[in-house]
């Protein structure tokens, strides 16, 4: 935004569609895997891997926590125990998100719709806050995303499955260049707006 | 009259020669890639990648693959840029590259920019696997488009493992028929030149590099291992090329 890259609804709906078929498809395929199972340690290594900007990271790490001591005090289990225990700063997000799944008893399209849907949505909101954009204009871009988003969870469900047979290689590996370039300007900003 | 692409490998191993200097066993190219020995400079080897046709075209299918062994140094540069174009047979190119740095030994892979032409179609892969102490300076550079051109279609995967762990595992897909938002400002936001170089390098595990920030359109970023990555758009090739170079200087020798 203060880049001037997104000025409006159009430009909102450009950027999330962005977003979506980049960091949305690899987050919807790592919670559909964590979902079904996949060694969470290996999907977070993974995720690394997919992730270069450090802020990023270090913000996936975050979140990844915030919704761990969530999902714990809602749904128990020894699997998310196990996650908390191995990261203690914190495993990235959409990790998270599918162990959460699993232990809310949902299954990996759940999953990857949430973690799709999320890509999307904070951009949304945010744009919402910032720019002043009119709530109802940031849900319409949403709506007209829906099918797009269905396609990115149902590609991800099917991703995650060839990961159970053949290992996390199989993940989507989709970048965005200006994700990651801008989120390290937004990093060295001696004021940041979020954290994420 | 049925047109098929064109296969074509190349095959560079690089070893030491046991006098300080590295030695080039294997040095092999066929049709489109030709490899030249050029004057290198101390311990390290020199090749060229000259194209001897034009291409990669629709239907061809192209492979690098190159092994550098133990204490071997080597850098790899090509003579001018690699031009998708469409082509006669049906189907998208395929460009794989595959390379392989033993422990101690070095690899500069520094070819020049990839061209994605109007209505080309180009899959292109790089697979680097690294020993623990192997050191690599790896430079991909794409440019949408020629002067005033819609991009073909091109997707590039860049994946980089340090003693068989994935370190970095990147995708993009860009040009007619990519997922949307591909031009969008997540992504590449109307330019036209992006590039990434990676640095790896064993005293990164001790000293690691701090992230840093070169304008709007790039960023040093070190990497959950032993590396950094630099990734960079630019309008051009000649202002992305000049990004990434004052990137790789900041890093010093």
């Amino acid at each position: 935004m203060k880049a001037g890259r997104i000025t409006g609804a159009a430009s909102l709906e450009d950027f999330c569609r962005g977003r979506l078929h980049t960091a949305g498809r690899v987050a919807a395929a790592l919670a559909a895997a964590a979902a079904l199972g996949v060694d969470p340690v290996e999907l977070d290594a993974a995720a690394d891997a997919r992730t270069p900007s450090p802020a990023l990271r270090v913000a996936a790490r975050k979140l990844g926590r915030q919704l761990m001591r969530a999902a714990r005090a809602t749904w128990p289990s020894g699997e998310l125990d196990a996650l908390a225990r191995e990261f203690p700063k914190g495993a990235h997000q959409p990790v998270v998100l599918g162990l959460a799944a699993r232990a809310a008893g949902l299954g990996a399209e759940d999953a990857a719709h949430c973690a799709a849907y999320e890509s999307v949505s904070g951009p949304a909101s945010a744009t919402v806050r910032l720019l002043s954009l009119d709530p109802f204009d940031a849900t319409a871009v949403l709506a007209r995303l829906a099918p797009e988003l269905d396609r990115v969870a149902d590609q991800a469900v099917e991703a995650a499955r060839e990961v159970v047979d053949t290992g996390v290689d199989a993940l989507p590996a989709a970048s965005a260049p200006l994700l990651e370039i801008s989120a390290e300007v937004h990093a060295a900003w001696p004021v940041r707006l979020f954290a994420s | 009259m049925i047109v098929s692409g064109v296969r074509a490998t190349a095959r560079i191993v690089a070893r030491e020669d046991g006098r300080g200097g590295t030695a080039l066993p294997v040095l092999e190219g066929d049709g489109p890639l030709a490899l030249r020995r050029t004057r290198g400079s101390g311990s390290e080897a020199r090749v060229m990648l000259v194209g001897a046709m034009s291409g990669p075209l629709g239907g061809d299918h192209f492979t690098v693959e190159t092994d550098v062994q133990a204490g071997a140094r080597l850098r790899v540069g090509s003579a001018a840029a690699t031009i998708a174009l469409p082509g006669q047979a049906k189907g998208e190119a395929r460009y794989d590259v595959r390379l392989t740095v033993a422990d101690g030994a070095e690899l500069h892979w520094l070819p020049e920019q990839l061209i994605s032409a109007g209505g080309s179609e180009l899959c292109v892969t790089t697979h680097v696997d690294l020993g623990a102490t192997s050191r690599l300076v790896l430079r991909e550079e794409q440019v949408l488009g020629r002067v005033r051109e819609e991009p073909g279609r091109l997707s590039s995967r860049l994946v980089v493992r340090v003693a068989g762990r994935t370190l970095l595992d990147q995708e993009l897909a860009c040009g007619p028929g990519a997922p949307g938002g591909w031009d969008g400002p997540a992504v590449l936001a109307g330019h036209r030149a992006v590039g990434q170089v990676i640095v790896v390098r064993p005293e990164f595990v001790a000293e690691p590099v701090a992230a840093q920030v070169l304008g709007e359109g790039a960023a040093v970023m070190p990497l959950a291992g032993p590396a950094v990555l630099v990734t960079a758009v630019a309008a051009d090739a000649l202002l992305l090329r000049r990004v990434l170079d004052e990137a790789l200087e900041s890093l010093g020798p």
